[in-house]
């Protein structure tokens, strides 16, 4: 009899060696996209987070080496044109990104290298899953984690107009949808997600999401006190929080960072084409058919009058005018 | 010789009983070919619309398949309807007539004819549905293509797909009520659908519903020998 794998609280620590069953389940979904009756899961699991310090980030793309790894996904080669990204962005098999930047500040008059991981952010709030059409394609578990359930998307790529970060791509060769999964089968069986695990800055950390907070505070405190004084931690209400937050040196400007979204919050397009706008649509359409069936049964039809024909036969016969 | 309200191609079949051809051939094979799309574009499209109608993807072999094939439907819906447009678009331009039809439109209701202008090979209510639909596919079509994921993903930036699709999804319902109305005008006017399905119309409904239309095909036929 195995056990079930406890919740990861950190990507640092080696995973345990025993057999042990799966511990994020089908029943942990809170959401799915296109089901809105989903039964209320039976536990909560701890909210999660991948804690990203822009601060400590050398740029060496081991968490994308890492994620290829763990992935098992096949990046096309690419070409250099002349700047570091590589790919030049995120892929259907490239489910992270290092993004750079070259800012000169203008108050210190440096030279900043801004390298920022780009990604699924995990949003409390997500706009793909509010996009997606397909029932069960996108899901949400307790601790915060958004999924992409493969078998059930369709390739309509709404996620992609949904998403207020631009991050999921379709795949040209199977027509599904590609991101970050956060590891969700690493973390199911206990471990930190694989990008966490290779960062050799320990810029990349994972853990409840409470605990990664206070870790930012204590980072965002010791940048404070090294000048940054708008060092701040990202973790946009606009979508409800994510369960992926940057430590940014200049939390005031988000949009420096290769223009991650200073306030992002899923557009005001989707909800209303999402909301209710479609039960009042479907209830439009479904008056207008019933109300065309019940005039149809209960009002007297147009009907053609013998006399019609008369005249119609008077006019053509005759060729004279008509006397009506 | 004028031709105000009719067709070159409309003509009488017969002249005991009357009886007026009002679409050949092809345009009836186009018009079925455009219902036909649109009732499947209606089916699939609703199971994306919402999702307690995701169900109808099963009619198409699945939820992928019917993504595939939905936009292809659509581009067969607008080049049919593109024909039709060209061939119908002169006898749809508004008339003086049309104004006074729709002022008496609870008379058009109330069946009270004689209140009711005469008019050529269209009434205000059938132009209404060809320009709603004319409209309507334009646009679905423009939005249509700037969300067709497997083929132009990066024509339009993410700001606008949003808008776009906001723009299909609601001129898809507007269209839905245009064809619920399409279809239930052409039933409750009894008489009207043997036009797309014979061709022909009687005299008499031709007298109590377009007898301008009437009078011209007739005219032209005048010194023709009688059948």
């Amino acid at each position: 009899m195995t056990t079930r794998a406890p919740e990861p609280t950190t990507a640092a620590a080696n995973p345990p060696v025993q057999p042990m069953e799966v511990n994020l389940l089908p029943s942990d979904v809170v959401r799915a996209s296109a089901m809105p009756n989903l039964p209320a899961p039976d536990r909560q699991l701890t909210k999660v987070a991948k804690l990203i310090d822009v601060s400590k980030c050398i740029g060496c793309k081991a968490c994308q080496s890492a994620c290829i790894e763990w992935n098992d996904t096949q990046p096309e080669l690419g070409v250099n044109v002349g700047v570091y990204e590589n790919p030049h962005d995120l892929t259907p098999d490239m489910f992270t990104l290092m993004r750079f930047t070259e800012y000169e500040n203008p108050q210190t008059g440096d030279f900043e290298w801004l390298i920022r991981k780009d990604g699924c952010m995990h949003c409390e709030d997500p706009g793909c899953l509010k996009a997606c059409p397909a029932p069960g394609a996108i899901v949400q578990y307790s601790n915060g984690i958004v999924d992409f359930i493969h078998e059930n998307c369709i390739g309509c790529g709404y996620c992609v107009t949904g998403c207020p970060f631009d991050i999921p791509r379709v795949s040209k060769v199977d027509h599904k949808s590609y991101k970050c999964t956060l590891c969700s089968d690493r973390v199911a069986v206990g471990q930190g997600p694989a990008c966490a695990k290779a960062c050799p800055t320990q810029c990349i950390s994972f853990g409840p999401k409470d605990e990664m907070l206070a870790h930012a505070e204590d980072r965002i405190a010791d940048l404070k006190a090294r000048g940054y004084e708008n060092a701040g931690i990202y973790d946009p209400q606009g979508v409800g929080g994510t369960h992926v937050i940057y430590v940014l040196h200049h939390a005031d400007q988000p949009s420096l960072y290769a223009g991650l979204p200073d306030d992002p919050q899923i557009s005001p397009l989707v909800q209303g084409w999402k909301g209710p706008a479609k039960t009042v649509g479907l209830a439009a359409l479904g008056l207008a058919a019933a109300g065309a069936v019940l005039h149809g049964l209960l009002s007297r039809p147009n009907r053609v009058q013998p006399e019609d024909e008369m005249q119609a036969q008077a006019l053509v016969n005759g060729g004279a005018e008509d006397r009506a | 010789m004028t031709r105000d309200y009719s067709e070159a191609g409309d003509h009488l079949i017969s002249t005991r009983p009357v009886l007026v051809s009002r679409y050949r051939w092809f345009t009836r094979a186009n018009h079925w070919i455009i219902a036909a799309t649109t009732i499947l574009l209606m089916l699939s499209g609703l199971a994306f619309f919402h999702p307690a109608l995701f169900g109808l993807t099963a009619l198409f072999g699945g939820g992928q398949m019917a993504r595939w094939l939905h936009p292809f439907l659509g581009l067969v819906l607008a080049l049919g309807y593109l024909l039709i447009f060209i061939q119908l678009v002169a006898r749809n331009l508004p008339r003086r007539d049309d104004v006074v039809w729709v002022k008496h439109f609870r008379d058009v209701m109330d069946q009270n004819e004689e209140k009711l202008p005469t008019l050529g090979k269209y009434n205000a209510g059938q132009k209404f549905v060809f320009w709603a639909m004319a409209g309507l596919i334009l646009l679905l079509l423009g939005s249509g293509i700037a969300i067709w994921q497997e083929y132009f993903p990066d024509l339009v930036t993410i700001p606008d797909r949003r808008i776009a699709v906001l723009v299909h999804a609601a001129a898809a319902v507007l269209m839905g009520l245009v064809f619920i109305l399409h279809v239930y005008a052409a039933i409750w006017t009894r008489g009207t659908l043997r036009a797309m399905t014979r061709g022909s119309v009687t005299g008499g409904w031709a007298w109590r519903h377009h007898r301008k239309w009437l009078r011209e095909v007739a005219g032209r036929n005048r010194g023709k020998p009688a059948k």
